[in-house]
């Protein structure tokens, strides 16, 4: 069997041809397969719910498209008026609702702050904090660390014990499954479909909240690697400003880049370190195409099949003990 | 048995056999072998790894470091006993045998 190789080729696409195939698909798949008559979609702003807006346009028309952007206390400005010239851009009508209020009665800020609290005791209303993943590239076991700002601009940062990480993740959760809550309510009043986000490394790789931004009806891009997304987003059309911007979280009162919360590498090196994977590229090879070591190239490609592990319990449907062999999905 | 910092220490694979099981495996009928791979038997993903750790420092009592959290050190009931040893080998190591205090 020939070994795959790398070389700068490995992610072109044929934008025309990969946006025309996804039109098809989705218009097979909402009409035919869900029958609604239109897509709901949440835009954060970002490239992937950029290009899955003008992706579902293409499709159905501005007209069977209805957009939301749900921004909170921790959302930046920036990205909500990013997400307002997309739509304005391409003519859809779109919803802006804050979700601060719901979160804060469900006790999402209270629930993290507390578990901050019990590694930071000063941390306080005027603090920034975010988590960052450590370890995968370095061979270690992933986990988190937690890093806090003081008002007077310090940074102080933390390896977050098991209890504390569990419970910040559990309630930052609150705020992508409150906003597919809101998708869902709007989906059923208009009888449309709703549309989830992810790109093939968030998919592959886990990047996502069960019962969150990991619930939906059709996820277009999902088997597009990130540089692809860039690309079809300039094909698109889609504003430079968001085809230049550092993908983000955008769920952290401090600024805190994807990479930095869930990912060994930067996109764009990660993307070929998939595709290298994915194509049985040995280690030392990926190693010397993206400058690194070998050794570091070993340990992102056992991040990645235990990142792909972590994630088979979120991409699990509820299991049954037996299959009810008279209903099909 | 055997006595740690005042603690009355089983044997570290005994223990850690009966957290995986009691947690994770929670079939009776399954059994860890002392060699077996939490990660290529899919018994523990990266959280159940948290969980372990965590599991270990307050069993044990020892703290493990960041640099520590490899599966060389924890990815079997052998590799665990082996570095709980060493673990404990260190700490015995900053207890000095005599100390002179003059206040």
């Amino acid at each position: 069997m020939s070994r795959s190789k790398l070389h700068p080729g490995i992610l072109a696409v044929d934008c025309e041809a990969e946006a025309r195939r996804i039109a098809q698909r989705m218009v097979e798949i909402v009409g035919r397969k869900l029958r609604r008559r239109g897509v709901v979609i949440a835009m954060s702003g970002g490239i992937d719910s950029s290009v899955c807006a003008a992706l579902a346009i293409r499709t159905f028309g501005a007209s069977k498209v209805y957009a939301l952007m749900l921004p909170e206390r921790e959302s930046s400005s920036k990205s909500l008026a990013r997400a307002k010239r997309v739509a304005e851009q391409f003519g859809i009508s779109y919803r802006v609702e804050d979700v601060a209020p719901t979160l804060e009665a469900l006790g999402c800020y209270r629930w993290r702050d507390q578990a901050i609290r019990a590694v930071f005791p000063e941390y306080g209303p005027d603090w920034k904090s975010k988590i960052a993943i450590a370890g995968g590239q370095d061979g270690t076991f992933n986990y988190f660390k937690l890093v806090v700002q003081s008002p007077t601009g310090e940074l102080h940062e933390a390896r977050l014990p098991l209890r504390e990480y569990l419970q910040v993740v559990a309630a930052t959760n609150f705020k992508q499954r409150v906003r597919k809550t809101i998708e869902y309510f709007h989906a059923d009043r208009l009888n449309y479909a709703v549309i989830g986000t992810p790109n093939r490394l968030e998919y592959d790789q886990g990047f996502f909240v069960k019962n969150g931004d990991g619930s939906a009806d059709l996820k277009p891009i999902a088997h597009l690697y990130k540089t692809q997304v860039y690309a079809l987003a300039r094909y698109l059309g889609i504003p430079e400003e968001i085809c230049n911007a550092a993908p983000t979280t955008d769920t952290y009162s401090l600024q805190q880049g994807q990479d930095e919360f869930y990912f060994a590498l930067t996109y764009d090196k990660m993307d070929v370190a998939l595709w290298a994977f994915n194509h049985g590229v040995p280690a030392e090879d990926t190693a010397s195409y993206l400058g690194i070591t070998p050794a570091q190239a070993s340990f992102v490609y056992k991040d990645v099949v235990a990142k792909r592990q972590a994630a088979h319990y979120l991409h699990a449907k509820p299991v049954l003990v037996e299959p009810v062999a008279e209903i099909q999905t | 048995m055997r006595i740690f910092m005042g603690v009355v220490m089983q044997d570290v694979k005994t223990v850690v056999r009966k957290f995986l099981l009691d947690n994770f495996v929670m079939d009776g009928k399954v059994t860890i072998a002392d060699g077996t791979s939490f990660m290529e038997d899919h018994i523990l993903d990266s959280t159940g790894f948290l969980e372990l750790i965590a599991f270990i420092e307050e069993t044990f009592e020892v703290k493990v470091d960041d640099e520590e959290m490899v599966p060389e050190n924890l990815d079997s009931l052998l590799k665990i006993e082996n570095y709980v040893g060493r673990k404990r080998d260190e700490d015995k190591a900053l207890i000095p045998d005599a100390m002179d205090y003059t206040p």
